[in-house]
């Protein structure tokens, strides 16, 4: 699906600043990242602000992320609750600052919508895709998001209509299209299949 | 010239007919008893007189009802009219083209008089007579694309063009083929076709943006697209999936003749002269299909196109499941006889 954004890996660049923002399994593409940087890699944290949350399927590897020793270290518990902390950085942001984003992809997508809100250039961002594959989904009627998305179809969290996941995917809100699946034959709706691990 | 305009609905009561005018200049999009996705674009010059190509922005019979159709979808989920904050300009630009167009072909409905910056459009059909300011929002009652696409038929979009792509950044969307603005803008070109079937492959995809990137203002082009719709309504968004889909289930060969529709998009592609934008009006037209066997060749050349149609641009376009009904309806009206190419009827 051409919507889909493609991900990389993340690799050391030089810059200003380092900002990552991962979550669950995203630490070790940061840390991964840093065995890479080899002998630069302390002049690097020395520049580095990290936020790590723990992943949709509760993976946590904040200690070992904390333990790389960064300029700034934090921990939130959702992406929600970090997202002030990582717009006031981006609005703070210098010329050169580099970022990293790695994990999930709502994760990811939630994040670069802050970084091209903040009007920061799209080319100092790196995305790497670890960890699970759970999917956030707009309600195309509703237009109400369900976080975490396993299976297909789900149930709309906001409007409770079956939806079809559809891999349509927009930028703009971070999530792909979720269209009711029962439309045209309203209560047959097919048996729940995990799609999203 | 002094035409009526229908007083009929596009939703409940379904009263929408079109006259024998209409039908005889419905504008047939296939040109060959086959079809497949192609980068099918030629330049929009005016047409024959009395097609749906002789002026710059069509005005028919519709017109009145349409844009009373128009404002109540947008009271119902004003979301189907957005622009983002950089596309002010290419929306002067726009209603800029479609006043100076409507008021060029129709000069029996539509006025527009300029002093330097003060315009005054007056719009009969609708009743309008306005005052305003060209390129000041606050003289308007909506923003500049709003203000004239609720004046205009078809659904509009405007696209930035930057980073050698194309960007749908502003729109006016409520007579649109099953594809949600709201969660398309901000796009690009190969991102809001991502859905297409075969048509990426194809190269189609590739090559149109090519050749859009170069489009130049006063050249305008258009294509056509088609699909088939349960009665005539216009408003067949994603949104609405939930209250237009079961009447998918509904047709039988008993009402096939009555109640299922060809929608036909005539969409025109204009560079814009101040934005650079490219602006993108998508004109939906309806026919009934007793109304469209009644020019033989149509009715020959639709039983032909959608009995051959591959499997995924039919599931595509959502008429899979009734395709049976629909090909031995219209193979009553298919004797076998060949058919001339191009769109004209024989
Ligand atoms: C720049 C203006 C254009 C816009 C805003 C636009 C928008 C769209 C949208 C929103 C869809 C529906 C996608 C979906 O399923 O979600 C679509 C379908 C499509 N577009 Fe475009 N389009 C544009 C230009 C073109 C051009 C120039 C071509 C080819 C020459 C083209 C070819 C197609 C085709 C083949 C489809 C599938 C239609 C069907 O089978 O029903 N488009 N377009």
């Amino acid at each position: 699906m051409r919507s889909r954004p493609v991900y990389g890996e993340l690799t050391p660049r030089p810059g200003s600043g380092h900002l990552f923002v991962a979550d669950g399994e995203g630490a070790e593409a940061i840390l991964d990242l840093f065995q890479k940087a080899g002998a630069q890699a302390s002049s690097l944290l020395e520049k580095s602000h990290i936020i790590y949350m723990p992943g949709p399927n509760g993976t946590d590897f904040g200690a070992r992320l904390e333990a790389l020793g960064a300029a700034q270290y934090h921990r939130s518990p959702s992406f929600a609750s970090a997202q002030s902390r990582l717009k006031k950085v981006l609005a703070d942001a210098h010329m050169g600052l580099q970022i990293y984003l790695a994990g999930t992809e709502g994760l990811m997508g939630q994040a670069q919508r802050d970084v091209i809100e903040a009007g920061l250039p799209h080319e100092a961002v790196q995305t790497e895709h670890r960890g699970s594959t759970v999917r956030r989904v707009q309600c195309v009627h509703c237009k109400g998001i369900t976080e975490n998305v396993r299976t297909d179809p789900i149930k709309c969290s906001h409007c409770g209509l079956h939806l079809f996941v559809r891999d349509h995917y927009s930028r703009r809100l971070a999530a792909f299209q979720g269209v009711n699946i029962d439309a045209e034959d309203p209560g047959q709706v097919p048996a729940a299949v995990e799609r999203f691990k | 010239m002094g035409m009526e305009f229908n007083k009929e609905t596009f939703r409940k009561d379904f009263t929408f007919k079109n006259s024998a005018k209409a039908i005889k200049r419905f504008p047939f999009p296939f040109y060959e008893d086959s079809y497949m996705y192609s980068v099918n674009m030629e330049p929009h010059v005016p047409g024959p007189k009395g097609s749906v190509f002789e002026p710059m922005f069509d005005v028919d019979e519709h017109y009145v009802a349409e844009m009373q159709d128009r404002a109540m979808v947008l009271a119902e989920d004003p979301l189907r009219c957005q622009s983002l904050p950089h596309m002010t300009l290419a929306g002067w630009d726009l209603l800029e083209l479609i006043m100076e167009s409507k008021a060029r072909d129709y000069p029996e409905w539509f006025e527009l008089h300029k002093d330097g910056h003060n315009w005054h459009w007056i719009n009969r059909p609708l009743g309008i007579d306005q005052k305003f300011t060209f390129l000041d929002e606050s003289t308007l009652p909506y923003g500049p694309m709003e203000y004239i696409t609720r004046q205009s038929q078809g659904d509009f979009t405007l696209q930035d063009q930057r980073d050698d792509n194309l960007w749908i950044e502003a729109g006016m969307v409520t007579t649109q083929a099953d594809w949600s603005l709201d969660f398309d803008i901000g796009m690009s070109f190969h991102e809001w076709h991502a859905p297409v079937p075969r048509a990426h492959e194809l190269g189609v995809f590739d090559r149109a943006l090519k050749f859009l990137l170069k489009l130049q203002h006063g050249a305008p082009v258009r294509r056509f697209n088609w699909t088939l719709t349960v009665d005539p309504l216009l408003d067949t968004s994603p949104e609405n999936y939930p209250k237009w889909g079961p009447m998918r289930a509904d047709i039988s060969p008993e009402n096939v003749g009555e109640r299922m529709y060809l929608r036909v998009e005539l969409q025109t592609l204009h560079r814009l002269p101040r934005s650079n934008a490219i602006a993108f009006p998508i004109r939906c037209y309806l026919i009934r299909f007793d109304d469209l066997v009644t020019v033989p060749k149509w009715g020959r050349r639709l039983h032909r196109v959608l009995r051959d149609i591959p499997e995924d641009l039919a599931t595509y376009k959502g008429f899979l499941r009734n395709r049976d009904s629909l090909v031995k309806w219209l193979s009553q009206y298919d004797d076998g006889a060949p058919t001339s190419t191009g769109w004209m009827a024989d």
